[in-house]
C-alpha cells in the first residue's frame, strides 16, 4: 500500500513542534520517545505500521483545541485516535503526522434519564456507556464486536453498527450531538438534546467522516430502556441457499428480531473447537434473537420457528435459560477470535442486498478456490452485512498481498451486486484505492469539496477514504 | 414551469440554468412563501426503480406521489418507518406530495422518538448538484460506510444543495395491531408521564398531549400491543382507547384556525417551560408530540416566537415571519453556507430559503 511521501519539512522541524506541543498540554501528555511512540505506529489493521513525529493525550476540550491551533500554523498533519480498535487502518498514522489520541478523555458529563440521553467524553469506551446506565434500566444500543475497547470517538468516526443495529440502527441513528473541535481550533457544538438540525443535518455529515473533518471530544447518545427479556433461537441448514431463504422468509413475515447472525461451515467449526458452544456441524447456522415480555418473545419466536422449519432445519434449538442463550451467543461473539487462532486472517466488511446472498455465497467459494485461501463467513444477515475472513500467512511472502488482492474483488464482487466497500468498518487506508470501483470521480469530487469545507489544507486525517490520485490535487 | 423527465434532461435544466431555481415536487411542503426563481419541477420523475419486501429495501423516483409508495409498501404490510406527515390541510396546498418532497424537508412524524427522522431510514440519493452534475450518495443497502455521509446531509436541506432525483429507503413491517392509551392530565404533568412510559421497557411508538390527554401509542404483534397496552394503562393509571394518530401527524387541530404556526424543536423536559413562555407572547394553542420534544404553537399573525426558544429552535411552517428558520449560530452558519458554496456554486438553487 502507498503512503504520500512525508513532508520533509516538518520532519526537519520535529522538535520545534514538540516544544510548542509540551508548552499547551501537562507533563507526560506528550510522547515524543521513539521507543513509546511505537505504541501508536498502527490500529487493528497492524499489517501497516508507521511510528507518528509524536502522540498528544490532551485531557479536555481546550487542550485538544490548542494542540489542533499549533498544528494548524505549523502545517503538521493530524491522526485522530480512539482506542486504535479500527480494522481498516483510519488511524494509521503518517510519518510527519501527530497522533491525537482521546484516551484521557473518559468521563461522563451527564447523564439524563428524562430525556434519555447521556453526554460523555469521547474517549469512552462504548460499553462502559452502557455499564453507566445499566443499573437503572437503560443501554446505548450500538454494539460493535469490539465494544470492550473501543470508544464513543471511533464509533463516531465510522459510524459503527454492531450485532443489533437491525432494530436499533447504527451508531448515526443513536447520536444526538456532538462537541467538536475543527482543525483550526475552533470548538463548535453540533445538535443536543433535541431531536432534529436547526439547518443543515451536519451530525450526520460528521458521523462517519473517519475523523477528516474534526476531532469530536464529547457526544450526546441516546440512551434506551432495556428491554424485559431476550432469547435467542439457533437454527441449523445443510446449504447457504435455504439460510438465506429462511431469512427472507422471516423478515417477509413482519417480525422484526433485533440480531440475525449467519455463520458458515468454516467459521462454525472454528468457534466449536475454540468454545466448545455445542453447534452442530452445518453448513450454515443462524442465530435469531428476540426481545421483549416472556409472551412477547415466545409469540415471536413462534412465529420465527414456525417459518424455520418450513425450510426443513438440520437442527433447531430454542433456548431454554440464560445458560443456553449465553452458550447460544459463546460461539458466534468467539468467531474472529477462533479464526484467529487458526491463521492470520483479513476481516472484511461490504454489504450487499440480502437477495444476492446466495449468489454471493457462491462467487466467493469460486474465488476461494481461484486463489488457494480458505474463507469463513459470518455476517449479519438482516441487513446483509457481510464480514468474509480469509485466511492466509503472514510469514509466507507473497500471502499477504494475495489475500488482499482477493479481498480487493469480494468487495467490488459487493459493489457489482448492488452493495457496497464498507457496511460498519469505514474506509480508511485499507479500502481507499478501490472508492473508484463505487464512485465516479464527480462523486468523489463532491465528498472532497466538504472535507475542503472543514479543513481546507487537508491536514487532518491523512491519506485515508479517498484515493491517493483523487485527493493529489488538495492535498 | 420545467417539468423534465429524466435525470438528464433534469440536469441538463439545471446546467444551462440562466438565473434562480425554484424547487418543486408536489409544492405542499410550503417553507416560505416567497418566489425564489423559475420553478423546476421534479413530478415527472416518477415511478418504483426497486422493491425487494424481503430486503426491507426500496427505490424510487423523487417525483413519485407519497401516496403511491404507500399504497405499494401496505400490500405487503411494509411501511416507511417514520410516519411522514402530510401538511396539506394545515398549510392549505392542494398538490399532491412527493417523495422528494418528504426528503428535501425530511418530514417526520410522531414514531420519530422510536423509529427515527426520515433521514434515519434514507439509506441513498441520487441528486443534480448547482452545476448540474448528476451525484450519487450512499446506496440501496442499510449498512454502509463507504465515504462521507452526504445522504443525511440532502435530507431536510429544503433543495439548497441539490435536486434530488432518486431516493433509497429502508422499511419496516407494518404493524400487525397498534394500541393507544390515554391519561387525561395537564401540560406538565403530561411531561412527566410521556418519559415514564418512554423509560419503560414497553417500545412506545407515539408519545402525544394535545387538549388536556396525553396519548401513548404501542405497536407491534397483537398478542404484544395487547400486553403492553394493559401494562401501560396500569402503570400510567390511563384507559386504552382510540386516539387518531394521524390527525396529530398532521396537525389538523390548528388548519381551520387564524394564525401562524410554528413548529419547535426542544429538548422534551423543556416542554412545559417553553409552553408558558410562549403562552406569555400569546401563543395559546399548544400541541406536543414527540414526548414534548415537539411542539406545535399557533400564535398571532406576525409575532416572532423564538425570543423565547434558547435552547433548540424554531420554524415558522405558517405565516408570513421571516426568516423562516432559526439563526444558526455564527460558525455553524458559516459551515452551512460554505458547503452550500460547494454544492451550488453559482447560488441558483432555492436561493435565500435556509438563509
Amino acid at each position: 500500500m502507498q503512503m504520500p511521501v512525508p513532508n520533509p519539512d516538518i520532519l526537519s522541524r520535529r522538535a520545534e513542534i514538540i516544544a510548542a506541543l509540551q508548552a499547551v498540554l501537562p507533563a507526560g501528555a506528550v510522547v515524543s520517545d521513539p521507543i513509546e511512540t511505537r505504541a501508536y505506529e498502527c490500529d487493528a489493521l497492524a499489517a501497516y505500521r508507521c511510528p507518528p513525529l509524536a502522540a498528544v493525550l490532551p485531557g479536555s476540550t481546550a487542550e485538544v483545541s490548542a494542540v489542533l491551533k499549533i498544528c494548524h500554523e505549523m502545517g503538521v498533519p493530524v491522526v485522530p485516535r480512539g482506542a486504535g480498535t479500527s480494522l481498516a487502518g483510519g488511524a494509521l498514522p503518517t510519518e510527519d503526522s501527530i497522533i491525537l489520541g482521546v484516551a484521557r478523555l473518559n468521563h461522563v458529563l451527564e447523564t439524563d434519564y428524562k430525556n434519555r440521553f447521556i453526554t460523555v467524553q469521547s474517549g469512552r469506551t462504548n460499553l462502559s456507556v452502557t455499564g453507566a446506565v445499566e443499573a437503572d434500566g437503560f443501554f446505548y444500543a450500538p454494539d460493535p464486536s469490539s465494544q470492550l475497547a473501543c470508544a464513543i470517538a471511533g464509533n463516531i468516526a465510522m459510524n459503527s453498527g454492531g450485532a443489533h443495529c437491525l432494530k436499533y440502527g447504527v451508531t448515526t441513528n443513536n447520536l444526538l450531538g456532538v462537541k467538536m473541535v475543527t482543525m483550526d481550533g475552533e470548538i463548535i457544538d453540533i445538535g443536543g438534546a433535541h431531536l432534529d438540525a436547526a439547518g443543515y443535518d451536519l451530525l450526520g455529515l460528521i458521523c462517519g467522516s473517519e475523523g477528516q473533518l474534526g476531532v469530536v471530544t464529547e457526544a450526546t447518545l441516546r440512551i434506551l430502556p432495556k428491554p424485559e427479556g431476550a432469547r435467542p433461537v439457533l437454527i441449523g441448514y445443510d446449504s447457504n441457499e435455504v439460510a438465506g431463504a429462511c431469512v427472507a422468509d422471516i423478515i417477509r413475515a413482519g417480525v422484526l428480531p433485533v440480531a440475525i447472525e449467519f455463520m458458515d461451515r468454516p467459521v462454525i467449526r472454528a468457534a466449536e473447537n475454540f468454545t466448545h458452544a455445542g453447534y452442530p456441524d452445518v453448513e450454515a447456522l443462524l442465530i435469531i434473537e428476540v426481545e421483549g415480555s416472556e409472551a412477547e418473545i415466545a409469540e415471536q419466536l413462534a412465529t420465527i420457528i414456525e417459518i424455520a422449519e418450513r425450510h426443513n432445519p438440520v437442527e433447531l434449538r430454542e433456548s431454554k435459560s440464560a445458560e443456553e442463550s449465553a452458550n447460544i451467543w459463546k460461539g458466534r461473539k468467539a468467531a474472529f477470535g477462533a479464526m484467529g487462532q487458526i491463521n492470520d486472517y483479513m476481516c472484511l466488511d461490504g454489504t450487499i442486498p440480502v437477495s444476492k446472498l446466495p449468489e454471493t455465497l457462491r462467487r466467493i467459494t469460486e474465488l476461494s478456490v481461484q486463489y488457494g485461501l480458505d474463507v469463513g463467513n459470518v455476517f449479519h444477515a438482516g441487513d446483509g452485512n457481510m464480514h468474509p475472513l480469509i485466511l492466509y500467512d503472514a510469514n509466507k511472502p507473497g500471502d499477504l498481498e494475495l489475500c488482499e488482492a482477493m479481498g480487493a474483488e469480494i468487495l467490488k464482487l459487493c459493489v457489482d451486486v448492488g452493495g457496497c466497500l464498507t457496511g460498519e468498518h469505514g474506509v480508511g487506508v485499507e479500502k481507499r484505492e478501490l472508492m473508484h470501483s463505487q464512485f465516479t470521480p464527480e462523486d468523489l469530487d463532491i465528498q472532497m469539496s466538504v472535507k475542503d469545507v472543514f479543513d481546507p489544507r487537508w491536514l487532518l486525517n491523512p491519506a485515508k477514504v479517498f484515493p491517493l490520485d483523487a485527493s493529489e490535487a488538495r492535498r | 414551469m420545467m417539468k423534465p423527465t429524466s435525470e438528464a434532461d433534469l440536469a441538463e435544466a439545471v446546467a444551462s440554468a440562466a438565473g434562480p431555481l425554484e424547487i418543486i415536487g408536489g409544492g405542499t411542503r410550503k417553507i416560505g412563501a416567497d418566489s425564489l426563481g423559475d420553478p423546476l419541477c421534479t413530478a415527472g420523475l416518477s415511478g418504483i426503480v426497486l422493491y425487494e419486501p424481503d430486503a426491507l429495501t426500496l427505490v424510487a423516483k423523487s417525483g413519485t406521489p407519497l401516496a403511491e409508495i404507500e399504497a405499494l409498501l401496505s400490500k405487503k404490510n411494509q411501511r416507511l418507518p417514520f410516519e411522514p406527515t402530510d401538511l396539506r390541510a394545515l398549510q392549505s396546498t392542494t398538490g399532491t406530495p412527493t417523495l422528494g418532497g418528504v426528503v428535501a424537508t425530511n418530514a417526520s412524524g410522531p414514531r420519530r422518538i422510536s423509529a427515527g427522522a426520515c433521514r434515519d431510514s434514507l439509506i441513498g440519493v441520487r441528486f443534480v448538484d448547482g452545476l448540474g452534475r448528476l451525484l450519487k450518495n450512499g446506496g440501496r443497502v442499510m449498512k454502509n460506510v463507504t465515504g462521507y455521509d452526504l445522504v443525511k446531509l440532502m435530507a431536510g436541506s429544503h433543495g439548497t444543495l441539490g435536486v434530488i432525483t432518486e431516493i433509497s429507503f429502508k422499511l419496516l413491517p407494518a404493524a400487525q395491531a397498534t394500541a393507544s392509551v390515554l391519561v387525561e392530565n395537564t401540560e406538565a404533568e403530561a411531561v412527566a408521564t410521556m418519559a415514564e412510559a418512554l423509560g419503560s421497557p414497553f417500545d412506545i411508538s407515539g408519545a402525544a398531549h394535545i387538549a388536556g390527554v396525553t396519548a401513548l401509542r404501542v405497536e407491534g404483534l397483537a398478542g404484544s400491543v395487547a400486553y403492553r397496552a394493559e401494562a401501560l394503562a396500569k402503570r400510567l393509571g390511563g384507559r386504552v382507547d382510540l386516539f387518531d394518530w394521524q390527525a396529530l401527524r398532521d396537525v389538523h387541530a390548528f388548519a381551520e384556525k387564524e394564525g401562524d404556526v410554528w413548529r419547535i424543536s426542544v429538548k422534551p423536559s423543556y416542554g412545559p417551560a417553553v409552553a408558558t413562555a410562549l403562552r406569555g407572547l400569546g401563543a395559546n394553542d399548544i400541541i406536543f408530540d414527540w414526548a414534548g420534544g415537539l411542539i406545535w404553537a399557533l400564535a398571532p399573525a406576525g409575532l416572532d416566537l423564538r425570543s423565547v426558544i434558547t435552547s433548540g429552535h424554531a420554524t415558522l411552517v405558517r405565516g408570513s415571519a421571516r426568516p423562516v428558520f432559526q439563526p444558526e449560530p455564527a460558525p455553524i452558519a458559516a459551515l452551512s453556507k460554505a458547503l452550500r458554496g460547494k454544492f451550488d456554486p453559482r447560488g441558483i438553487l432555492n436561493t435565500g430559503r435556509m438563509g
